[in-house]
């Protein structure tokens, strides 16, 4: 990452995500459901301070990312329609919710809830995969710091979810990421909100631990 | 709705040179892309941007679709006096947004 | 008379040598570059108006390696006074490889105070940028900044 796409993921006031964080703003507050109870009505002013960095969870023997939960949310408590994965509503609150845990150190504890579903997704993580049969370790760890066709190949920690990708030129999710990774070894990308894809993500926040999140990033 | 964002300094001395940042949403199709069936997806872009600053035009800027989406575009201006400034975007499709923000100069 | 190319995979080499030999400095067909040389030809020639561009004054910051071609931050600023008399009138800001040359032209005055300007473009492709100020003399100046862009890695349509 660059220099310069760095400061525009410092520039807070006209960063390229700042219209994901008025929308979010906004669907915060607005009155859903026939109860008619926003997010703001039951979380209070700084109440998701703090909250991002422990994402994904573990709840009902599940392991849940913040997408899913703000959908739990939204069908349990305020009777709504969940949003799609990758919707414009969707992204704007994960991103204003995470926002508040900006500079926050990633809180992921490998313990004995998280350990079987961190398992699977260091296995995921190591698992050779698509047509190209290239497994995430042997780009991210084994070759992170050298190029592939001119991109430096980072470690690949997730710690600015839902990014501003400047090639998508808009806000996305890990998942989207995840599943662009997954087209570019010419494998067959899982589905939004699999249970694989979940585990994977809660391994490469695990991976991540103790490191600042940086939500709106803005990535190339 | 035409979501706009500007970045004026709320207070600034007399004749010192201010930074003004304005950013659009907007997803700025250049034209030039094409579906996955071959189709050419039409133009739709901001094409132009005025700043007045009471009433007097201080910037202007003709966007072409070599600008990135959500166009960011920064400029200076000084500070003559207290009072608003206006701020106008136009566009293809009959795109049209405003955004207004006052300054206190001492 | 006796043929000097008797197989196909002789005949094969030879053209497609030919080919490697012409085909590998250009990036796109020897027209469309052609055209598009034209059309900032063009571009700058409506700008100036036939009148002589001068290297200087003008300082264009564009990383030389873009993270990304679809955002690349630049900004432009001109050496001025800044006064009724002595002033930025425009900024011009145009690509070599874009489809089209343009990416923004900035109208400015004295009451700019600076002449400044900072945005984000879309560059399709390695080569250069061209920024030109039009003074309030009607001196024209410009920069030139060569860039290199390079595809993503992993992108979503799984087309290279």
């Amino acid at each position: 990452m660059s220099p310069e796409t760095r400061a525009m993921q410092d520039d807070e006031a006209t960063g390229p995500a700042v219209f994901w964080l008025l929308d979010g703003e906004a669907l915060w507050k607005r009155k859903e459901g026939p109860a008619g109870a926003a997010c703001a009505s039951c979380h209070g002013a700084g109440s998701m301070k703090g909250v991002a960095v422990r994402y994904p969870k573990i709840a009902s023997g599940r392991v849940v990312n913040l997408e899913q939960q703000i959908n739990v949310c939204r069908t349990e408590r305020q009777k709504a329609p969940p949003w799609a994965y990758e919707s414009r509503e969707l992204l704007a609150v994960t991103a204003y919710v995470a926002r508040e845990s900006r500079g926050m150190p990633i809180r992921i504890e490998w313990n004995e809830a998280t350990a079987p579903f961190l398992k699977a997704g260091r296995e995921a993580f190591n698992r050779r995969q698509g047509q190209l049969n290239l497994s995430c370790a042997q780009c991210h760890d084994d070759n992170w710091g050298k190029r592939l066709a001119g991109s430096v190949i980072p470690q690949a920690h997730p710690t600015g979810y839902p990014i501003y990708r400047l090639e998508w030129e808009a806000l996305g999710s890990l998942e989207r990421r995840l599943r662009n990774c997954m087209v570019g070894v010419r494998a067959e990308p899982t589905t939004y909100g699999a249970q694989e894809l979940v585990e994977l993500e809660l391994f490469l926040m695990w991976r991540a631990r103790g490191m600042r999140l940086e939500t709106p990033a803005v990535r190339p | 709705m035409a979501r706009v964002v500007v970045n004026v300094p709320a207070s600034a001395k007399r004749g010192e040179v201010i930074e003004i940042r304005t950013l659009a949403g907007h997803a700025m199709e250049t034209g030039f892309r094409r579906t996955q069936t071959g189709e050419l997806i039409p133009r739709d872009i901001i094409t132009l941007l005025v700043c007045t600053y009471n009433g007097v035009e201080v910037f202007r800027a003709e966007l072409h679709p070599a600008m990135a989406a959500n166009p960011l575009i920064s400029f200076t201006t000084v500070a003559t006096e207290s009072g608003t400034l206006e701020f106008k975007w136009t566009g293809d499709n009959g795109y049209a947004a405003t955004q207004s923000a006052s300054i206190t100069v001492v | 008379m006796t043929a000097r190319i008797t197989t196909r995979r002789q005949f094969l080499t030879l053209v497609s040598g030919a080919l490697v030999a012409g085909g590998a400095a250009a990036q796109l067909e020897p027209n469309i570059q052609a055209l598009r040389a034209a059309a900032l030809e063009a571009a700058i020639r409506k700008i100036t108006g036939g009148k002589p561009v001068r290297a200087g004054k003008v300082k264009l910051q564009v990383p030389p390696l873009v993270d990304n071609g679809n955002t690349v931050p630049l900004s432009v600023s001109v050496q001025s006074p800044m006064t009724a008399a002595d002033h930025v009138a425009a900024i011009h800001v145009l690509t070599e490889k874009n489809p089209q040359p343009y990416v923004v032209s900035a109208y400015l005055g004295p009451r700019a105070g600076r002449a400044s300007i900072t945005t984000r473009a879309r560059i399709a492709d390695t080569g250069k940028v061209i920024a030109i100020a039009q003074l309030s003399d009607g001196s024209l100046w410009s920069d030139t900044v060569a860039v290199v862009v390079t595809l993503s890695a992993c992108l979503e349509d799984g087309l290279i």
